[in-house]
């Protein structure tokens, strides 16, 4: 049947929806169609128990055949949820699917007004409304936008890798960038991993290699992204190449320069064994980074400070792989998808002066101690306290940081498997007594309280009570030189002052410390705690309001690994999706400039929350980007010719609906009379 | 007042056996709470939020108190919003808190206990529900009638009022401390008084009790 | 540069030295304070064990007054409350005055029967804070006439005077006190029980639990090398210092350390007369290192 081009009568089909008992049962929608028939254009109209269902789209679609319908009012529940729905319905029947109106009276109405007659009276305001409305909607066409095959991939921690991978297995090209010189992240610096106690190096180690030798990924180690622009599916992303001063494509990673360097010995604090060791100017992060290439220091290398170095490091190298005068490079890629996978930081122990991290030395994070027990760190593996001695004694402080209204209000998550998995790490290296001091044990994932049973079969101390306070004042003779943790023992319920030798703070996670300036970047949002905001906090964890760009991984929130890894395989799946389907549908709802009122008086252009009004220089007139355009109607409101105009919100559009509310109704604006458009 | 000591031990090596213990039962019915004692607490101590406690123990932990206690602070915070009205106002917690506020500053869900535990005292007070001889309550009452007397507290005339109402005794063994203080100036005997004393009076007697507060 | 001065009732008393050495520094340093006039007991912990209401009315009184005398002299004079319990009750009562309803509603009618008018501007402040802050160790230092090289001064807070509302110091490692002496010239000694509560007036009503409070500070503040505790509160200083003998008593202790005002100790270091501070009404003889000084008559 021919489609109306909207400026045939209006034939409007108005259906209203009982929702079983969550609308009728407050709004009377036998009177709500009864009355809806009664007004003008208005050809069909009918309740019906569930209008979403396969039957009742069915009535939409008989309909418009059978009484030559060209619009279509339905009233039920909230556009989000089947505006999408019954828009397909109508264009089944054969109509332009933006011929179709939705009215909410089920969010509205019946979920939060209790008294039946108010609830049905201001139905039929609503429903007089979009009667007299959709009689103005025009036909319009859905925009498609291609999607760009590439992918960007923002962090290398397990959560980048492991969807680097996956896109990557599927054929697609994905650029990976990595902020520091090794690609690992936090997991590259753990021992072992609970609840198998699988060493970390050793199961990741293989993925870093994958990443490292696959042809479809490029590896862009110790780069940072510094502008992105575009949107969902063609990206315009510029990245910083920052310099080694060592070539990538020469150092094979023998790391002789190392040895061959002027200083003797290190003495920059070493970042990756977090400070518990010295490193020189020329260094790796540690023997297995990938990419396997050592880098230079500029802050401590002499030759930079001072020009007059003898340069062993180059005389040693046979690769001539050393390269003083690198320089910073910014490259330019484009790409259709962006998952963003940046990981978290630790919470700094210093906020808490209560546990003495900084003032006594024994007092360490727990990221330190992971670094101290690993075979491959400061001390070979051997549990050796700043003072030198070995401990015989440790006391692990669960929650540092968290749960807590004065520091960080949620719930690590990971800690507490942590902090059991370090009891177990510290008492095999050392028969040290151990004593785990925690408010709750969260062992919720797969084995985790069958790791837990484990523990305490250890003859691990688990005391139930928050330390207060981590002190070196001493009350009896056995406590001398030794750190006092008074707790309470709210099991047993009492007063306890264990001494130890050895302080292990369980930090909790948080977002990085740069996290509002990469999200603004990127142009998505973050939670009042500062993680990346997902699209919904159930059913879609891993996308974010922004088309096209994903989170995976710690950035969202604290999490292990098992399910980092989980939701970057969701986030590859989800920009897969997006790249298979090869193009996206955008909403329509897009303002538009009549050129012929556009004064070229610049005021829509920085208004623009996106960015998606430039001026066309030659012909002075604005120009809309309808793929940038996200239809929040700031451009329209603001010209003043009114040369904007939007796509689903004329004014004639609105002004009906206005009209259809007020109509009959003593009103401020009307001064008592019912109320005229403006003409 | 004497702090309860602890039995001495009885071991096999000192050759003391234990004492069998007499059979008690502590169960506690739902009808032996007063579930309303929680909420009125937490209004009459200016809203603190007591349902949000985690029990983490961090107050008693820090207490410096706490390990003379009867009942912890955690332990207390959990009997009243349970409503466990007569252990707690019958515990000798209540009169040892020193008001440091050291739970305060460090409870992670920032709920005031010191300002609890001036509320539970409150309670007991105007219940009168404490040990005739307790000197803190009879201390708080004192101060309470000295200052709305004159005004100011007089020291010297306050500590004469606590000993003779608590323990006579008591007065001797400190007579030799007072003998001091007075000896280099620290006892002033002279009594301190304000002009405005009516104005003073009539504001104090005349203030409405903070609502749900049990009336004196 | 002035300050309105509420002694409150211990500084008429035990705390009577104090309220000597604090007059004599602040006149020697050139700053003008003015008693407040007619003010009333703050209530201090006993008043807000019978009734909050009236606890803070009494309080508000003397902020009510406060605010009168500004307005006459000096506006924005701060209210300088030397002793802890009383600088954390008018504190505490601006507080709740400002955050609840109830507490705001009672206290200001009765206030006003009284003929009172409460419109919180008075700012309460510590004379730790006033000296450290406003005034400067710069000058405090340019002040001094004989350094206290030698002195190795155990800083004892106490917990009012920066719990819970932590105005102008941490609520457990503060450092103002530290910063004050060592500009004094004397060495501050690192020990972790600045602010455990020295058991308030526990030591008059149980006494077992306050004397164990003040055997711990003692203990470890000797330990440490401390050869005197400075407090900032009448109540400390008398639980530190005429306990002692008691303690070493009852728990086989030999302590004898001297628990002075730290403004004493500034206005020994200012050259003020020993008279003046009232240094010979402490128990324990205060003797400074490297001066051959008189001893006070000793009573230990």
């Amino acid at each position: 049947m021919p489609e109306t081009n909207g400026h045939d009568a209006p034939r409007v089909g108005f259906y209203v929806c009982h929702c079983g008992h969550n609308i009728a049962g407050t709004v009377d929608v036998a009177e709500v169609a009864r009355f809806a028939g009664t007004l003008p254009n208005v050809v069909v109209s009918r309740d019906y128990k569930y209008m979403c269902s396969d039957p009742g789209q069915e009535l939409i679609i008989t309909d418009i055949r059978e009484h030559k319908l060209n619009r279509i009012v339905v009233a039920s529940c909230s556009p989000l949820l089947h505006e999408h729905t019954f828009r397909v319905a109508t264009e089944k029947g054969g109509l332009n699917p933006y011929f179709f109106q939705m009215v909410n009276i089920r969010e509205d109405v019946s979920w939060v007004c209790s008294d039946h007659d108010a609830a049905t009276n201001k139905t039929l305001d609503l429903v007089r409304a979009a009667v007299r409305r959709v009689a103005h909607h025009r036909s319009l066409v859905t925009k498609h936008v291609r999607i760009h095959p590439d992918v960007l991939i923002v962090g290398a921690g397990i959560s980048g890798i492991h969807a680097a991978l996956t896109l990557a297995n599927a054929g697609k090209k994905v650029t990976l960038v990595e902020r520091e010189p090794t690609i690992g992240g936090h997991m590259a610096m753990f021992d072992k991993t609970f609840p198998t106690l699988d060493c970390a190096a050793c199961i990741l180690t293989p993925k870093m290699s994958a990443v490292k030798n696959h042809p479809n990924i490029t590896l862009w180690s110790y780069s940072e992204v510094t502008e992105v622009s575009g949107f969902v599916g063609s990206y315009t992303v510029k990245v910083k190449r920052k310099p080694r001063f060592v070539s990538e494509e020469l150092c094979v990673g023998c790391m002789e320069c190392i040895d061959a360097c002027v200083y003797k010995e290190g003495k920059t604090p070493d970042e990756f064994n977090q400070g518990l060791s010295k490193r020189k100017p020329v260094y790796i992060p540690f023997p297995q980074a990938t990419p396997q290439v050592v880098l230079i220091d500029p802050d401590t290398c002499i030759e930079f400070k001072s020009g007059r170095c003898k340069k062993t490091c180059v005389e040693k190298c046979d690769r001539d792989a050393i390269d003083f005068t690198q320089k910073e490079e910014i490259k330019e890629i484009q790409v259709g998808t962006i998952i963003l996978a940046t990981g978290f930081k630790t919470f700094d122990p210093k906020r808490i002066p209560y546990y003495g991290y900084g003032k006594y030395p024994n007092v360490y994070s727990s990221l330190e101690v992971e670094r101290l027990v690993n075979a491959s760190g400061p001390t070979g593996g051997d549990l050796v306290l700043r003072d030198g001695r070995h401990p015989k004694t440790v006391g692990i402080i669960h929650c540092v940081g968290s749960r807590d209204r004065k520091t960080n209000r949620w719930c690590s998550r990971t800690c507490c498997m942590y902090s059991l998995k370090l009891a177990h790490l510290l008492k095999e290296h050392s028969e040290a007594e151990v004593y785990n001091f925690y408010i709750d044990i969260r062992a919720a994932g797969k084995a985790y309280e069958e790791f837990y049973d484990k523990l305490l079969e250890e003859n691990i101390h688990f005391i139930r009570g928050r330390v207060a306070e981590v002190t070196d004042w001493s009350a009896r003779p056995e406590e001398e030189g030794k750190l006092i943790i008074r707790v309470e023992d709210t099991l047993i319920g009492v007063v306890r002052r264990v001494p130890v030798d050895m302080v292990v703070l369980a930090v909790g996670m948080e977002p990085q410390a740069d996290s509002q300036d990469v999200r603004r970047m990127f142009n998505i949002s973050c939670s009042t705690e500062g993680f990346f905001l997902e699209r919904h906090p159930k059913l879609a964890p891993v996308d974010t309001f922004t088309d096209g760009i994903f989170i995976a991984g710690a950035c969202q929130g604290p999490k292990d690994i098992p399910d980092s890894v989980a939701q970057a395989g969701a986030a590859a799946a989800q920009a897969l999706a997006l790249i298979d389907a090869g193009e996206v549908e955008l909403e329509p709802n897009t303002a538009y400039i009549v050129e012929e009122d556009c004064s070229g008086c610049k005021s829509c252009l920085n208004i623009c929350p996106y960015t998606a009004i430039t001026r066309d220089e030659i012909r002075q007139k604005a120009v809309i980007n309808e793929a940038l355009c996200k239809g929040c109607g700031t451009c329209v409101a603001t010209c003043p010719s009114g040369a904007i105009r939007q796509n689903l919100f004329e004014d004639d559009q609105i002004y009906s609906e206005i009209e259809g509310l007020l109509q009959d109704k003593e009103s401020v604006l009307t001064g008592g009379g019912a109320w005229r458009a403006p003409a | 007042m004497k702090l309860p000591t602890p039995p001495a031990v009885r071991t096999a090596e000192n050759n003391s056996p234990p004492r069998m213990k007499t059979v008690t039962r502590r169960l506690k019915f739902e009808s032996e709470l007063d579930l309303s004692f929680g909420e009125h607490v937490a209004e009459r101590a200016y809203g603190q939020k007591l349902l949000s406690c985690i029990q983490c123990g961090t107050c008693s932990a820090t207490c410096p108190l706490s390990h003379y206690m009867d009942y912890t602070p955690r332990k207390i915070i959990a009997m009243t919003r349970e409503g466990f009205k007569e252990e707690v106002l019958n515990s000798l917690t209540i009169w040892l808190c020193a008001s440091c506020y050291a739970c305060t500053v460090q409870c992670p869900r920032e709920i005031h206990i010191t300002d609890v535990m001036y509320a539970l005292k409150r309670e007991a007070i105007a219940r009168k529900f404490y040990p005739a001889r307790n000197p803190i309550p009879v201390l708080a009452k004192a101060f309470f009638e000295r200052v709305r007397h004159d005004g100011r507290n007089t020291e010297s005339r306050l500590l004469i009022t606590l000993y003779l109402r608590t323990n006579p005794f008591k007065m001797l063994k400190e007579a030799l401390l007072g003998f001091h203080l007075f000896r280099t100036g620290r006892l002033s005997l002279k009594r301190e008084k304000i002009k405005g004393m009516k104005e003073l009076r009539n504001m104090i007697d005349s203030v409405e009790p903070r609502k749900e507060a049990v009336p004196l | 540069m002035s300050y309105l001065y509420f002694p409150g009732c211990s500084l008429r008393s035990t705390g009577r030295p104090y309220e000597e050495s604090i007059l004599a520094v602040f006149r020697k340093l050139d700053i003008p304070l003015r008693e407040l006039d007619d003010w009333n007991c703050c209530g201090a912990t006993a008043y807000v064990s019978i009734d909050e209401n009236r606890a803070f009315t009494l309080a508000a009184r003397n902020l009510a007054i406060a605010e009168r005398m500004q307005n006459n002299g000096n506006p924005g004079e701060d209210l300088m409350a030397p002793c802890s319990a009383c600088y954390l009750v008018l504190e505490k009562t601006q507080h709740y005055m400002k955050t609840d309803e109830g507490v705001k509603t009672e206290v200001t009618a009765a206030l006003q029967r009284g003929g009172f008018e409460y419109k919180g501007t008075a700012k309460v402040r510590h004379p730790l804070d006033i000296l450290v802050n406003d005034i400067g160790l710069e000058r405090i230092a340019r002040a001094v006439v004989r350094p206290m090289k030698g002195m190795k001064v155990a800083c004892y807070y106490g917990c009012q005077v920066v719990r819970p509302f932590e105005t102008f110091d941490h609520a457990a490692y503060p450092t103002t006190m530290d910063r004050l002496i060592t500009a004094l010239g004397a060495t501050a000694v690192d020990w972790p029980l600045k602010t455990r509560c020295c058991g308030g007036s526990l030591t008059g009503t149980i006494q077992e639990a306050g004397l164990r409070l003040n055997r711990v500070l003692l203990k470890e503040a000797t330990k440490r090398g401390a050869n005197i505790i400075l407090t900032c509160c009448p109540l400390c200083q008398h639980n530190l210092e005429c306990y002692q003998k008691r303690i070493n008593r009852r728990f086989d202790e030999s302590i004898n350390i001297p628990v002075a005002y730290f403004t004493q100790f500034i206005g020994l270091a200012l050259g003020i007369p020993r008279k003046e501070l009232g240094i010979q009404r402490l128990f324990i003889p205060l003797r400074l290192a490297e001066q051959p000084g008189k001893e006070e008559h000793a009573h230990a």
